[in-house]
This record gives structure tokens, C-alpha cells and sequence, in this order.
């Protein structure tokens, strides 16, 4: 039996995109445990929110993430909207959609690219991002922007696009989507590529389903969810697609999931600009005042299911605002899923959830308790030390 | 006088000076290859399209920090580079690139180059070794663990033109296809142990898809994690050379060769395709004939390996051990047997 070796990685690695920490037990190139931990990069976000007004908050939402910006602001927008009981116009749907696909599209290729790259593939990487700039190219065209598109407002968009705009994007989409088919063949097709993904990182079904994984790495092990079909917003009720999903299990599978999604998104993307209805692009007048409630909405980002949660309390800033993103959901189950690896592919088999650390983190505190010399505080010393605060200070008796 | 020569071929024609320049020139081709594969430019700025670019990383590198870890055994760290640039560079010296014999050429100089190749992977590993830290330790292994692996296969595809060639001399294995006129062809038998050759080549330089030692999304930067500054810039001028050693002595077994004979030699029993694809020739059309060969026979070498980094992902430590013990060293042992067969035909 070797000897079990402590392997830290992270916060800093040149394989983690954003910093996380994890700690691997090796023995020689195995892997027999695994933990990981965030919290680097906690920027108080959802506390930012509530002291901003519904449109303010949008801003800040978008900057949960560069990559789904407009995930974020998406379910944020929808839950508000369920608050306001808003009726949209259908082209806004339509429009907000298509920014959805052409989002998922490039968080893909630059996923591609990511993978590509873990594992020593860097000509795959360096044409998939080539190939990215057309998504790029054309979210500019719609929006002005490349990556924090700021395109959603409460009750629909924000910019119309023009006949010639349609146009232009349609044909800038023929090359990107006979590219991305090549890509898909090679992603699944290349012998030292698909050597590396094949049957690592296996996650089970049953087991996807007990850590809660979603999104692509959920349907790659097999678990049939997607929120576009299964509880559809914007233009998808209106939309013919697929839900891909794979039985492999392992990173090959994430893979097939997400370079088929790659060219279903870039065949929706058309459908949409093709079947673009006449009309509003939004609501022409919203409240800013949103009546006091609370509203989930559930959205289908790239990386899985992004969930917000919004309370109203009838003022117009919320009250709170509380955000799920996917690498939350799929971060233990990757983790899990690298036990029994070896160590070369630690690299890949995080890299297969996709992770964004920066959209997911949570921070914990631990509070100092000098009065009663403890390490740690009790909840119900907190409490007290509030109730005290407040009466002491504000006056206030509970 | 002699002594003089003696130094001035050390430190300048085939030695020193003109190895580290001709491997930086070696470096660019390959970087430059391998950005237009990826549809990149490469280099551009230092020199003419960014030639002098590898030497200004070098050069950069020696004006860095110097950091020794606390951990790390301050003398056995500080040596392991100047060892491994030591013995790629000697190996450099006995490849016939100018004369027909290099100074030093003796009967049996193969071996040697073969040997202290090997150097620089135990000096890789020592040095990963030495740095104490889980990131080296882990690429140190991996070192050992692949030579294990390209070892034998590599040894045994050079080992191929020896036994065709019945010397171990590398200017005699070079000139062999040009001897007789009309022995040419069996550059062509030896092609499965030039594509062995090719590969544990890259093997041995660790390069993707064998870069497992110093893999950077996985263990950072292998054995040289902890290296920086002096003794960094020492070990990338000694893969550079690595690099031209290792594509010049596959270019000298199996391509024929490049060199200018000297005064008086043989030249009769050289047909006209060995003095125009090998290069010997007297005097100053020898001596520009063999330089172009010399250039254009490394670069191609350079350019397989090259395509063979930009068309491949990295493989798993396990794989490559089972690759080149199920796939490599098979062939190459059948490679043997076809060369026996010449040999034994008296075809040869």
C-alpha cells in the first residue's frame, strides 16, 4: 500500500480559471479522497441588491458572471415580472431568447476551448475561441456589448433589431454552424482527446441525481431535465428542439451533451431570427414599485439550472434577492466524481462541470466570541448580541 | 595550434556557441509551426518575424529572480541544471555536422550520444527531486516513469541504421546510404523505426502529447515548478538543444546525413544524390551544401514534431506506458528483424 500524499490545489493553479481550493489524497497517482472548499472571491452580491432598485439591481446582477451574464438578469427579470404581473410582448420574448442561445452558444465553445486546453489540446482550443468571435460579432451586433450585454429590462429588452441586423446575423451563422459541426466531430472523433475523457470522471445516475447535478453534466449521466422543456419561459414553448442527453456518464458524455447543444442552440438561434414577430419589444410602462410577494423563477443557463429568488415588500427595492447558480449545484458532485481518477485528470474532471466559482461563492465567518472566550459563536449568542444591539442602540425591544 | 582548434571547436563552431543559436533558431520554427497550425502568428517582433524571440526569453529569464526554495538542497538544486545542459551540449559535439568525423568521432560514439541523452531526464527528475514540493515530486516520478517508458523503443529505432550501416559510428551510419551508389533505398526500410524514432523523440523531449512530466494544468510545471531566473533559463536553452541534438542525430541515422568531407576524403564513392542530399562535398559548395542540408533536414524533423504537438491532446501517464510497450517496442523489434533480413539477403 504507497503511502497517502496531501495534494493542495488551489487557490492559485494554473488550471482553475477562478480560485477554489481542493485537497486530494493521492497515493502515488490515484486519487483516494477529495474536498474542496470556496469563498475566495464572495462579493456580497445578493446583500448589494438590497440596497438598490429593481433596474439598479439588474446592473449588478449581470455582473454575477461574465460568461451567463444575461442568465442572471434573465431569471431575475422573470421573477420580478411574476411580482409585477407582467404580460410580455412577443417579440421581446423572442428577443431575449435569442440573446440566451447565442449566450449559451459561446459559453460552450469557450467550455470546449477549456477542456481542450486541460488537456494539453491547444490547437482545439485556439480554433474554438477563433470561432467564438463570430457569437461574439453578432451579440455586438444586437446588443452593443460583448460580454455584459445589458440588453434586459423589467417587462421585455431594451434594443430592437433592425431588418438588415436580422440579415447580417443570419448569414454570419451558416459558417459558425458548419465550424461548430467540425468541432463536435473532432471534440468526440479525436483519438488522444476522447483516450483522455472516456469512462474518467464517472458520475452515476442515481448518484447525479442524490447530489443534485444539472444542467449538462446532470443530462450527460442521464437525467432528463432540462428547464427550456420543462418549465418553459420566453420563446421556448414556440421552439423545436432536442433535450440532449447521454448514457456515458463520464467527461465523453459532458462532451457529447454539450457539442450537440452547441449545434442545436446555433438551429434555434435561426428558428428564432427566422420566425422574429412584428411588434413591442417590451412593456411601455412598468412600475417601479413592486408590490410585496415573493417569486422563483428557474432558468436554463449554459452551465445548468440557475434559480432566483425575489421578495418584494412593496417598495422598490427588494428585500432580498437570493441566487442558485448551477456550479452551486454541480460543484460536490464533481468533486465526488474524481475519487478513484488519477491525478492528470483532476484537471479535466473539474473542469467538465464547467465551473464558475466567482457566480457561486459563499462565504462562512467565523465570529471571534471575546466575551465568553469561545472560537466560535452560537447562533443563539448572535441572536442575543443582536437583540442587545438593537435595543441598546436603536431602541428597539424585541 | 591543436589545442587551440580543439578549444575553438568546442566553444564555437560545433559546440557552444553555434548549438545554443542554431537550437534557438530550432525553437522558432517550431513555435512558428506550431502557431500557424493553430492560426496564430507566433512570434513577430524580435528580429526578423520574431527569430530572435527565443533568445530574448532566455536573455530575459537571466535577468530574473533567483529563487532557491527553503526546503530545497541548495547545491544539488543549483547543479541539476548545469549537468543536463552539460551533457545534451557534449552529446552535441559528436554529430557530424561539419567534417565527415566530428574532432572527437570514434568508433562507437552512438552509444555515447545515446547515454548522455538520457542525462538530462535523471538530472529533470533529480532536479524535481531536490525542490521538495508536491508538484515536483509528482513531476519527478512522471519523469522516471516515461523514460521507462520511451527508453527502449527509442534506443532501439536508433539502433536500427547501426545494425543496417554494421557501424556504430554516427558519420559512418549517415554516410551509409550515399556510399554505393544506388544504396539510397534504404533510407525507405527504415521508415517504421524513423516514425519510432519520431515519437519517443518527442518522448523524450516532452513534449504534448507526451508533455506528462511538466503537464501545466496538471502539476504546474512538473519538476521545474520551483526553478526560476539563472537556472530556469539554463534548463530551456538545454531542451532547446535537446531539441537540436535529438532532430540532428535522427536527421544523421536516417536521412542521410549533412557534412562537407574534409581534404582528400573519399568523395569518389559518393554517387551525385549524396553529394547533393547529404552534403559532402569539398570545400566551399560542400560547406554551403552541407549547412543547407544541415538546416533543412533538422527543420523537417522540427516540423513533424511540431505537427505532431498541434494535432494531439495530452495522454495519461498509464497510456503512454502501454502504448509504447504495446505499440513502439513491437515495431521497432520488427523493424529489426526486416533489417536482419536485408542484412541476411546480402542486399546490403
Amino acid at each position: 500500500m504507497p503511502e497517502t500524499i496531501h495534494l493542495p490545489i488551489g487557490p492559485q493553479h494554473p488550471f482553475l480559471k477562478e480560485p477554489a481550493k481542493f485537497d486530494f489524497d493521492i497515493q502515488g497517482e490515484e486519487i483516494v479522497g477529495a474536498r474542496m472548499n470556496i469563498g475566495y472571491n464572495h462579493r456580497g452580491i445578493e446583500k448589494l441588491c438590497e440596497d438598490r432598485n429593481y433596474f439598479q439591481c439588474l446592473f449588478i446582477l449581470e455582473r454575477i458572471c461574465g460568461i451567463c451574464s444575461h442568465s442572471h438578469t434573465t431569471a431575475f427579470v422573470q421573477a420580478v415580472e411574476k411580482l409585477l404581473g407582467l404580460e410580455l410582448p412577443k417579440r421581446g420574448l423572442y428577443l431575449r431568447t435569442l440573446v440566451c442561445e447565442l449566450e449559451r452558444l459561446h459559453s460552450h465553445l469557450l467550455w470546449l476551448g477549456v477542456a481542450a486546453h486541460e488537456v494539453g489540446f491547444d490547437t482545439l482550443f485556439k480554433l474554438v475561441w477563433r470561432d467564438r468571435e463570430i457569437v461574439m460579432e453578432i451579440l455586438e451586433e444586437i446588443s452593443g456589448n460583448r460580454v455584459n450585454y445589458a440588453i434586459n429590462t423589467m417587462g421585455g429588452v431594451r434594443r430592437d433589431l433592425t431588418e438588415e441586423q436580422r440579415k447580417k446575423i443570419l448569414a454570419m451563422l451558416e459558417p459558425l454552424l458548419a465550424r461548430t459541426e467540425y468541432y463536435a466531430g473532432i471534440g468526440t472523433n479525436e483519438p488522444s482527446f476522447v483516450g483522455r475523457i472516456k469512462g474518467v470522471g464517472r458520475m452515476s445516475k442515481e448518484r447525479a441525481i442524490e447530489k443534485c447535478a444539472v444542467g449538462p453534466f446532470g443530462r450527460a449521466s442521464g437525467v432528463d431535465m432540462d428547464i427550456r422543456r420543462d418549465d418553459p419561459y420566453g420563446a421556448y414553448p414556440d421552439l423545436d428542439f432536442k433535450v440532449i442527453t447521454s448514457d456515458e456518464c463520464d467527461i465523453y458524455g459532458r462532451v457529447l451533451v454539450r457539442v450537440f447543444e452547441i449545434v442545436e442552440s446555433c438551429k434555434m438561434v435561426k428558428q428564432i431570427l427566422e420566425n422574429l414577430p412584428e411588434g413591442e419589444i417590451a412593456v411601455k410602462k412598468v412600475m417601479r414599485r413592486v408590490p410585496a410577494g415573493a417569486a422563483v423563477s428557474r432558468y436554463e443557463a449554459p452551465r445548468g439550472e440557475d434559480v432566483h429568488y425575489v421578495r418584494g415588500n412593496g417598495t422598490e427595492k427588494p428585500e432580498r434577492v437570493k441566487v442558485r447558480a448551477p456550479t452551486m449545484a454541480n460543484l460536490e458532485a464533481a468533486t465526488e466524481s474524481v475519487v478513484g481518477a488519477f491525478v492528470a485528470d483532476i484537471p479535466i474532471a473539474i473542469a467538465s462541470i464547467d465551473p464558475c466559482f466567482s457566480c457561486t461563492d459563499r462565504t462562512t465567518v467565523a465570529l471571534n466570541d471575546r466575551k465568553r472566550g469561545r472560537r466560535l459563536t452560537t447562533w443563539a449568542d448572535l441572536r442575543q448580541h443582536g437583540i442587545d444591539w438593537y435595543r441598546k442602540n436603536r431602541g428597539i425591544s424585541f | 595550434m591543436n589545442s587551440l582548434k580543439v578549444a575553438l571547436y568546442i566553444l564555437v563552431f560545433p559546440g557552444f556557441l553555434f548549438q545554443s543559436g542554431f537550437s534557438t533558431f530550432l525553437e522558432w520554427v517550431d513555435r512558428k509551426v506550431y502557431a500557424r497550425m493553430q492560426n496564430r502568428r507566433g512570434p513577430m517582433y524580435t528580429g526578423w518575424a520574431g527569430m530572435l524571440q527565443p533568445i530574448a526569453d532566455i536573455v530575459k529569464l537571466l535577468s530574473k529572480e533567483d529563487i532557491v526554495p527553503a526546503a530545497a538542497d541548495r547545491r544539488a538544486f543549483a547543479f541539476m541544471p548545469i549537468l543536463s545542459l552539460a551533457a545534451v551540449f557534449t552529446a552535441g559535439l559528436y554529430l557530424p555536422v561539419w567534417h565527415l568525423r566530428s574532432f572527437n568521432s570514434f568508433e562507437g560514439d552512438l552509444i555515447v550520444v545515446l547515454y548522455l541523452l538520457t542525462i538530462p531526464s535523471f538530472s529533470l527528475f533529480l532536479a524535481g527531486w531536490f525542490s521538495v514540493s508536491p508538484y515536483s515530486l509528482l513531476g519527478a516520478t512522471r519523469v522516471l516513469t516515461q523514460l521507462f517508458a520511451y527508453e527502449v523503443p527509442f534506443f532501439l529505432a536508433i539502433l536500427t541504421p547501426a545494425v543496417l550501416a554494421g557501424s556504430w559510428q554516427i558519420s559512418k551510419i549517415a554516410i551509409f546510404p550515399w556510399t554505393v551508389a544506388g544504396h539510397w533505398w534504404v533510407i525507405p526500410i527504415e521508415a517504421i523505426a524513423f516514425v519510432v524514432a519520431i515519437l519517443t523523440l518527442q518522448a523524450k523531449l516532452e513534449r504534448v502529447p507526451f508533455d506528462i512530466p511538466e503537464a501545466e494544468t496538471e502539476v504546474v510545471g512538473g519538476p521545474l515548478t520551483e526553478y526560476s531566473g539563472k537556472k530556469l533559463a539554463i534548463f530551456r536553452l538545454q531542451k532547446d538543444i535537446l531539441m537540436y541534438v535529438g532532430a540532428a542525430l535522427v536527421a544523421c541515422v536516417f536521412l542521410g546525413g549533412f557534412g562537407a568531407l574534409p581534404q582528400g576524403g573519399d568523395q569518389a564513392s559518393i554517387g551525385v544524390l549524396g553529394l547533393i542530399f547529404g552534403g559532402y562535398l569539398g570545400g566551399v559548395t560542400g560547406l554551403l551544401l552541407g549547412v543547407t542540408n544541415l538546416v533543412v533536414k533538422t527543420a523537417l524533423v522540427v516540423f513533424l514534431l511540431s505537427t505532431l504537438r498541434a494535432a494531439c491532446a495530452r495522454i495519461r501517464i498509464d497510456q503512454i506506458v502501454r502504448f509504447s510497450w504495446r505499440y513502439l517496442a513491437p515495431w521497432s523489434v520488427v523493424q529489426f528483424l526486416i533489417v536482419l533480413l536485408f542484412k541476411a539477403k546480402g542486399a546490403v
